[in-house]
């Protein structure tokens, strides 16, 4: 306990990015709570009014108070990664490790699939896939984002079990007579934990981050305030009134610091690499 | 000995061809998948594609105009048929919205606008990049190690659909230092925000993975050696360290360029550069699922040939990969 405690301590920069995503994850909980109004509730009297005041964010294009937004769009996005990177690593993580496992022409052309899945840059197939829904919900956003987010997590995984099939404890499980459910619930699987939870962590930040571009562009859910709907709106109104941008761009980039930051602080800590010091 | 049998055998003795030819195959298979995906792209979506994009509102007219756009109009193999012949004559078939164009032809005039600021914006990433990591393994624990250190960390967090509006709020607008959406897109000038928008985001990714290669490299026997036989830090850094560490750099770059075909889109747009990605989403506003259809396929066709040909170049110059040994 106390050793796990010093190591904690020897990264600042991981106990900062913990307890920023907890803050960011208790916002986003309490956020319907805690936001001063409602993130629809139009008042066109007082549009764009600037940060301060009655408004502590200040307002958007149609009055409407742009806090209020921000925690609701924050906690939409939030759910949206969560549910699309445990979609992700499920599916990615089992389907990986079970081609590994197994091996031959299941194997190979798993991997082929793969291949062809991660030959489509950045967001585009997403992109195509929301193209094909006439109002993009949030399952919908979801589906496609996950339809595409668990081919890393596969890779990682069947590159895993490759090697982990060949060690002696999963031979000797295999001559005891155990089937291949056995072996991926109790061999395989839990010793690809550690690996999976850190690119999780990296992985919900480029979820965010997508996300976010979708909204952006439009093609996310149609709602005002997801966080890429206010960056959009902040573009629109960047010669006017600047503010409307700054707080939700700070938020989408704290909380993908966060990630990686607590990413970093696991990958050290479940895979040391030699200290790097020069003779 | 028959032909094929012999050549064979030779390729089993040169490791390198051998590793060629299988990045190769393994590439054309990729394509081809990605092919046989694109055209089944609008069958994955659950539900009849005509009603997902249009809504059940629709009149007869536009579900018939849609329905003939999506080849919906005709069996799946002559749909097939169709796509295959609209790949092999170079036209990759007609948009939709207006019939005399070809996807082609809209593609060939985006392509120039995304492949420049790509190649620009990777430029960037690598000028920073290699003089702030080499400045790190130089001096490990220094200020330079630290503003490099903090410099990967926030780069990397940016996000760029931020970072693209501020640097026009403030160089653009502000200053009119460079062009803005509305001015020409073709002058290089018109390059530089856009390339900054993305190559910040890359050069602290490049910094960060070879800050870690040069410090992983720096524990190998050789380092040793060359430090035991008197050779100073940066003596041993230029001539021993440099090359293993720089030649992955190779790979990710390309990598990157590759992925900036598709990955510029929102900067594109932000920009109004009219490249591949702005083209993309002009025509997913209207829903010509022919053009969607040609600039998904250019932009993942393109991504595995960059691949391609940046694994065969990498081949060709480490000679750590010549010896048969090596050779996975």
């Amino acid at each position: 306990m106390t050793h796990t405690r010093a190591r904690w301590w020897q990264h600042p920069a991981g106990v900062v990015g913990v307890g920023l995503l907890c803050t960011y994850v208790a916002l986003a909980v309490l956020g319907p709570w805690l936001a001063p109004a409602s993130p629809t509730a139009l008042n066109l009297g007082r549009a764009l009014a600037p940060p301060g005041g009655a408004a502590l964010l200040g307002t958007d294009e149609n009055g409407i108070d742009l806090l209020s937004m921000l925690l609701h769009g924050m906690r939409l996005s939030l759910w949206i990664a969560t549910c699309t990177t445990i979609i992700s690593v499920l599916v990615g993580a089992t389907l990986g490790a079970w081609v590994g496992l197994r091996g031959g022409w299941l194997d190979e052309g798993a991997m082929r699939v793969v291949d062809v899945l991660l030959a489509f840059p950045g967001i585009i197939l997403n992109l195509a896939l929301v193209a094909l829904m006439a109002r993009p919900g949030v399952p919908h956003l979801i589906f496609a984002l996950s339809l595409t987010g668990w081919v890393s997590y596969a890779r990682v995984a069947r590159g895993e079990a490759l090697a982990l099939r060949q060690k002696e404890f999963v031979l000797a499980s295999r001559l005891a007579g155990a089937g291949e459910a056995w072996l991926l619930g109790r061999h395989i699987l839990p010793n690809l934990m550690s690996t999976l939870v850190v690119q999780a962590t990296y992985g919900f930040a480029s979820v965010m981050l997508a996300e976010a571009s979708l909204s952006f562009l439009g093609l996310g859910p149609q709602l005002p305030y997801t966080l890429g709907a206010l960056l959009a709106q902040g573009t629109t109104y960047l010669w006017s009134s600047s503010h409307i941008s700054v707080a939700p761009g700070l938020t989408l980039g704290v909380i993908v610091l966060a990630c990686n930051l607590t990413g970093d602080v696991l990958r050290d800590h479940w895979q040391p690499r030699r200290p790097s010091r020069l003779a | 000995m028959p032909q094929a049998s012999r050549s064979f055998a030779t390729l089993q003795r040169r490791p390198l061809a051998n590793r060629i030819a299988r990045r190769a195959t393994g590439a054309v298979v990729a394509m081809c998948g990605v092919l046989l995906l694109v055209f089944a792209l609008k069958h994955l979506v659950p539900g009849d594609p005509v009603d997902a994009m249009l809504g059940d509102q629709a009149q007869a007219v536009d579900r018939a105009a849609m329905q003939h756009c999506l080849g919906l109009d005709q069996s799946v193999p002559q749909a097939l048929a169709a796509f295959a012949a609209s790949l092999f004559n170079g036209t990759l078939g007609h948009s939709c919205r207006d019939p005399q164009t070809t996807v082609a032809s809209l593609i060939g005039r985006a392509f120039p606008f995304t492949f420049s600021l790509a190649l620009a914006a990777v430029s960037f990433a690598l000028a920073v990049a290699v003089p702030l990591a080499l400045l790190s393994a130089w001096r490990p624990q220094s200020w330079w190690d630290a503003a490099a250190s903090v410099f990967a960390v926030l780069g990397l967090a940016v996000p760029s659909l931020w970072l693209g509006p501020l640097l026009l709020r403030w160089f653009y607008v502000q200053w009119h230092w460079f062009p803005g959406p509305a001015d020409d897109p073709s002058t290089a000038a018109a390059l530089v925000l856009p390339a900054l928008t993305l190559g910040i985001h890359m050069a602290a990714l490049l910094t960060r993975l070879l800050r870690a290669s040069l410090f992983d490299l720096t524990n190998e026997d050789f380092m040793r050696t060359a430090i035991a036989k008197g050779l100073s830090r940066s003596q041993a850094l230029r001539r021993h360290l440099l090359r293993p560490a720089l030649l992955p750099m190779i790979t990710m770059a390309g990598m990157q360029v590759a992925g900036l075909l598709g990955g510029a889109i929102v900067t594109e747009r932000v920009f109004g550069r009219p490249g591949l990605g702005t083209l993309l989403l002009d025509a997913l506003a209207v829903r010509d699922w022919k053009v969607i259809e040609g600039a998904v396929l250019v932009m993942a066709l393109s991504y595995l040939a960059i691949n391609l040909l940046v694994d065969v170049t990498y081949t060709l110059v480490d000679p750590r990969l010549r010896s048969p040994a090596a050779a996975p």
